[in-house]
């Protein structure tokens, strides 16, 4: 029970940080509207949750691949609003092919017939 | 500093902003699919989760989390302990005990062993001394020291120093005075400088310059109020009158041990022993050096060899088989202590261990208090690792608090400790709370902190939230149970080698006081008598007579049952040797052929008053005087070793420095000259005795000595016999001063004092470690006691007989005490070896001390569960039940 949240963050983390940087590559969002679009892209499948969101986004910010602003919204309040930095797009690149890698690799494991009849 | 507070508390209210936009945002968005306000506001909060946890991590993800965590953890350690004085002050008070006692006893091997003598480059001070077929470190003879400061290319600057004793008269009433004879380079060896005046300079160190002296601040406060004017002034030595040239600096002690009290320092040129120029002589003289920049002690030796090889060749009368031991200064100076203080501090390590332990124990104890406070934690959202350093901050916040008590306690403790102790610790003057021990003192505080927070905080911070809340805070688990048996294992075992530590040293000077000395030490008082100046001209006849007046006089002393003047040796105090050969044996060509032997010079009552057994033969009497043919009185080593197939009585010997050719006249029995433990083991035992007044007469010259020893044996029901005696020789003149008076008794004890000290402080040490283990093993087993209250009341209720329930729970002690004395037992065995060199007449696995002290310690531990034991038995089954 107690470690509910950090489990969650490590669980997710490189997964998570792909996630966000994809979803800021359409264009600089506020942390709602993050979450609200992985959910929907999802297919309302990945819910992200607020407690690992926030240190994910402020964790990427302090590795200088996303940068914040405040702006005020068209409901006139303040939001701070997330976009992509150069060097979070090469993040975004490199993390997109790993995420190729690993989920082939799964793809193999789960299937091995197939591979088999491939080779 | 400034800015990043100012910049945290802004990243702070951003985040906090920034969450009650999503917030919003998510109401909103729930209020635009048609809930109601209220609704939408509830569930985007719920959604959202514990805002208070989310600000959590995101500020860990930043980084600044630590030290506002650190000062939130101090507050709450702070509350907590606050709130249980009872628990925090036992546990405070344990720690700086422990922590107090290592960090004094660490202080004071910091002192002796650890730091560096403190005079300029400290490294380069050696010890030296000739080494002799007989002695490794026996004394240089002058002449040969100035050969050795000549010839030497190792070392920058070489002096001498022999003890002696003044009497000084003219400054208000005659006294007898430490001094120190010393060579010109003796200060600039040490690169200690007067206060006021100079040292010596070199020529005036040599036989037949002008009498100078340097006197001690202390001296010169006493006597001249430390006037600079003193410098300058005469001083009255044994009728002679020495011109002060210095002062040195208050505090100067070498700390070797003649060195303690030393108020006059003279040019090694005064004395007036007639054997002082002789290459053969062996007066007592060592020396110390400085070695040259870059030198080594082994360059040193392999230098010194070469210097005494070609003084061997030179003077092969004196100097053959005569080489140099070069010992580092320091060695010299604490070689003895060593061990004994390396123990003490291996036993006082195991005392804070248990003390350890114990406060271990009372955090489990009270942890499982608090498993409800931690789970309520964890449901609110605290981390594992949080709570960790919560237990962590609060026991190293406990162990900080004992710490800085010891502290104190060590600061005040030391200094009183190290007046107390009866052994003469050199160096002592130097022992300081130091940068180097407070270091050591936060360190072992940061490591008890560690210890005894690290083992509950283990078991707490992994709390099963589900059982701790159904069980209604009474948790008890397996795993709790297992851990503070393990302490109580842990604490029999450190108690047990605590234990036989002091029992071994208990065992070891019981059998060295039931070592019989040769002599019956009880109601004999040793004292100094010095004679006055004015005896300098008298003659030999003259200082006969005087001599045969303070005797008598001593002698009619009420209570006094047999006096004798001495000379030389007195036993297990300091000792003399007479070269000799045996007649019919040709003449040795050199001193160093000829045979020798320890040298009492007595009167015809000395066996009265020392009760030694005459074993053949006759001793002295009044009648072997000086104008009667010399005899001599041997021991039974003697005998044996000269004459193991004859009868030594009738025999004659010739005494290279008293008179030549004596008779022996009777054997006595040995006596242990050089203590009790070592006297067995030294190569030199054997003994003579030769009659006082038989003295040849040069010897009998008043002016080249300052005074007589004498032994009196005196009868224990005459109150303040020192006193009677003391009036006793001031009544034959003002000049007659009695000095240094202590009873055989007190020098016996004294040259057990290391072992007895060492006794006393492992006593109290492994007492400690006792008191503490069993109040650890009655604790647990009170409290196991208290947790099976209901089913010991089943088990009654179900039929069984109190006395079963007695041997349950004794069984459960026993069980802990048994692996724990076993533990200990295989420890003692590998670490009692290391102390083996404080031992005697005893091994250091004796297996009797050993079966003793573990049986000592099962039957406290079966004390300790015998209390709690009985409330088990006593328990009412029908009160017990009706608690579930």
């Amino acid at each position: 029970m107690a470690p509910r949240y950090q489990n969650r963050i490590e669980l997710l983390q490189g997964t998570l940080d792909l996630l966000i940087l994809q979803t800021l590559r359409w264009g600089p969002q506020h942390g709602y509207g993050i979450s609200q679009t992985i959910r929907t892209n999802s297919g309302d499948i990945l819910q992200v949750d607020t407690g690992s969101l926030y240190p994910a986004l402020h964790r990427l910010e302090r590795q200088k691949w996303v940068a914040a602003d405040w702006k005020v919204s068209e409901n006139k309040q303040r939001v701070r609003v997330y976009r992509l930095t150069a060097r979070g797009k090469k993040q975004l690149e490199s993390e997109r092919s790993r995420w190729a890698q690993v989920s082939d690799a799964i793809a193999g494991v789960l299937n091995p017939a197939k591979k088999e009849s491939e080779a | 500093m400034t800015f990043s507070f100012w910049h945290r508390q802004k990243r702070e209210s951003e985040l906090e902003e920034e969450l009650q936009s999503h917030l919003q945002m998510a109401a909103q968005d729930r209020a635009d699919r048609g809930e109601s306000p209220e609704q939408a506001k509830g569930a985007a909060r719920r959604e959202l989760g514990n805002v208070g946890l989310i600000k959590e991590v995101t500020r860990e993800m930043l980084g600044w989390a630590s030290v506002e965590r650190l000062m939130q953890d101090l507050r709450y350690g702070f509350r907590m302990l606050a709130k249980s004085p009872g628990f925090t002050g036992v546990a405070i008070l344990t720690l700086a005990l422990g922590i107090g006692a290592n960090t004094a006893l660490f202080s004071v091997v910091n002192g002796v062993l650890f730091n560096p003598l403190p005079y300029p480059h400290p490294d380069q001070l050696v010890w030296v001394a000739e080494s002799k077929p007989n002695f490794a470190t026996g004394s240089i003879s002058f002449p040969n020291f100035r050969d050795w400061q000549k010839n030497n290319r190792t070392f920058s600057a070489m002096g001498a120093y022999r003890p002696y004793s003044y009497n000084l008269t003219g400054l208000g009433e005659a006294e007898q005075l430490r001094s120190m004879l010393i060579t010109s380079d003796f200060f600039s060896v040490l690169s200690v400088n007067p206060q006021i005046g100079r040292s010596f300079a070199p020529g005036e160190d040599e036989i037949g310059a002008a009498p100078i002296a340097m006197i001690s601040a202390g001296l010169w406060k006493r006597k001249f109020g430390s006037s600079p004017d003193a410098v300058g002034k005469t001083l009255s030595l044994d009728g002679k009158n020495f011109t002060i040239v210095g002062v040195l600096p208050a505090g100067f002690d070498l700390g070797l041990g003649s060195f303690r009290n030393v108020d006059i320092y003279v040019p090694l040129g005064q004395w007036s022993n007639p054997l002082l120029p002789k290459r053969g002589a062996g007066l007592g003289i060592h020396g110390i050096g400085r070695l040259k920049t870059g030198i080594s002690i082994a360059q040193a030796r392999a230098d010194m060899e070469a210097v005494t090889g070609s003084l061997a060749t030179a003077y092969p009368d004196a100097d053959k088989g005569i080489g140099a031991a070069v010992i580092s200064l320091k060695q010299e100076m604490v070689g003895d202590l060593r061990l004994f203080l390396l123990v003490l501090l291996a036993a006082v390590g195991f005392v804070l261990l248990i003390a350890c332990v114990n406060v271990a124990n009372l955090m489990v104890a009270r942890s499982s208090a608090r498993m409800r406070e931690f789970a309520i934690r964890t449901a609110l959202g605290a981390s594992q690792g949080r709570l960790l350093r919560q237990l962590l901050t609060e026991s190293i916040l406990l162990s900080f608090t004992g710490g800085v008590l010891g502290l104190l306690l060590a600061a005040w403790g030391t200094k009183a400790a190290l007046h107390q102790l009866p052994v003469n610790l050199p160096r002592s003057g130097e022992v300081a709370l130091d940068a180097r021990v407070l270091i050591f003192t936060l360190i072992i505080s940061l490591a008890c902190g560690i210890f005894f927070g690290l083992a509950p905080a283990f078991k707490s911070a992994r709390p099963n939230l589900h059982d701790t809340f159904k069980e209604g805070g009474r948790g008890g688990s397996g795993a709790r149970h297992r851990a503070q048996g393990m302490f109580v294992v842990v604490e029999m075992a450190m108690a047990l080698v605590l234990l036989i530590a002091a029992g071994l040293m208990i065992r070891s000077l019981g059998a060295l006081w039931n070592v019989n000395p040769g002599f019956d030490p009880h109601n004999v008082l040793a004292f100094g008598v010095a004679l006055p100046p004015s005896m300098n001209s008298t003659g030999p006849a003259g200082a006969r007579a005087a001599l045969r007046r303070l005797n008598d006089a001593l002698s009619a002393v009420p209570g006094v049952t047999a006096s004798s003047l001495s000379w030389g040796a007195i036993p297990m105090d300091s000792d003399d040797e007479d070269l000799f050969w045996i007649e019919g044996k040709p003449k040795p060509a050199s001193e160093n052929d000829m045979d020798w032997a320890l040298s009492y010079v007595v009167q015809e009552n000395y066996l009265q008053v020392m009760r030694i057994p005459l074993e053949r033969g006759r001793f002295f009497t009044a009648r072997d005087d000086e104008s009667a043919p010399h005899v001599i009185v041997v021991d039974d080593v003697f005998a044996r070793q000269y004459f193991p197939d004859q009868n030594p009585i009738g025999q004659h010997v010739f005494l290279q420095n008293k008179g030549g050719r004596a008779e022996i006249i009777g054997i006595v029995g040995h006596v242990k000259q050089w203590g009790l433990d070592t006297d067995d083991t030294e190569s030199l035992r054997a003994q003579l005795y030769f009659p006082y007044m038989q003295l040849p007469d040069q010897a009998m010259d008043a002016s080249s000595w300052s005074g007589t020893g004498a032994l009196v044996r005196f009868d224990p029901k005459v109150p303040a016999i020192g006193d009677a005696l003391r009036a006793a020789v001031r009544r034959l003149s003002a000049e007659h001063v009695m000095y240094g008076a202590q009873t055989m008794d007190d020098i016996i004890s004294s040259s057990l004092a290391t072992r007895k000290v060492s006794m006393i402080l492992l006593g109290v040490f492994a007492a400690l470690a006792l008191g503490l283990a069993s109040i650890g093993i009655y604790g647990v087993i009170s409290y196991l006691v208290g947790q099976r209250t209901q089913e010991i009341g089943i088990r009654l209720a179900l039929g069984a007989k109190r006395t079963d329930v007695l041997r349950l729970v004794l069984g459960e002690g026993m069980k802990m005490a048994a692996l724990g004395l076993m533990i200990g037992l295989v420890a003692a065995l590998g670490l009692t070896r290391l102390m083996a060199g404080l031992l005697f007449g005893v091994s250091a696995t004796d297996p009797l001390t050993f079966a003793a002290v573990a049986l000592l310690l099962t039957l406290v531990a079966l004390a300790a569960c015998y209390i709690p034991a009985r409330r088990a038995m006593r328990v009412d089954p029908m009160v017990a039940l009706r608690y579930e």
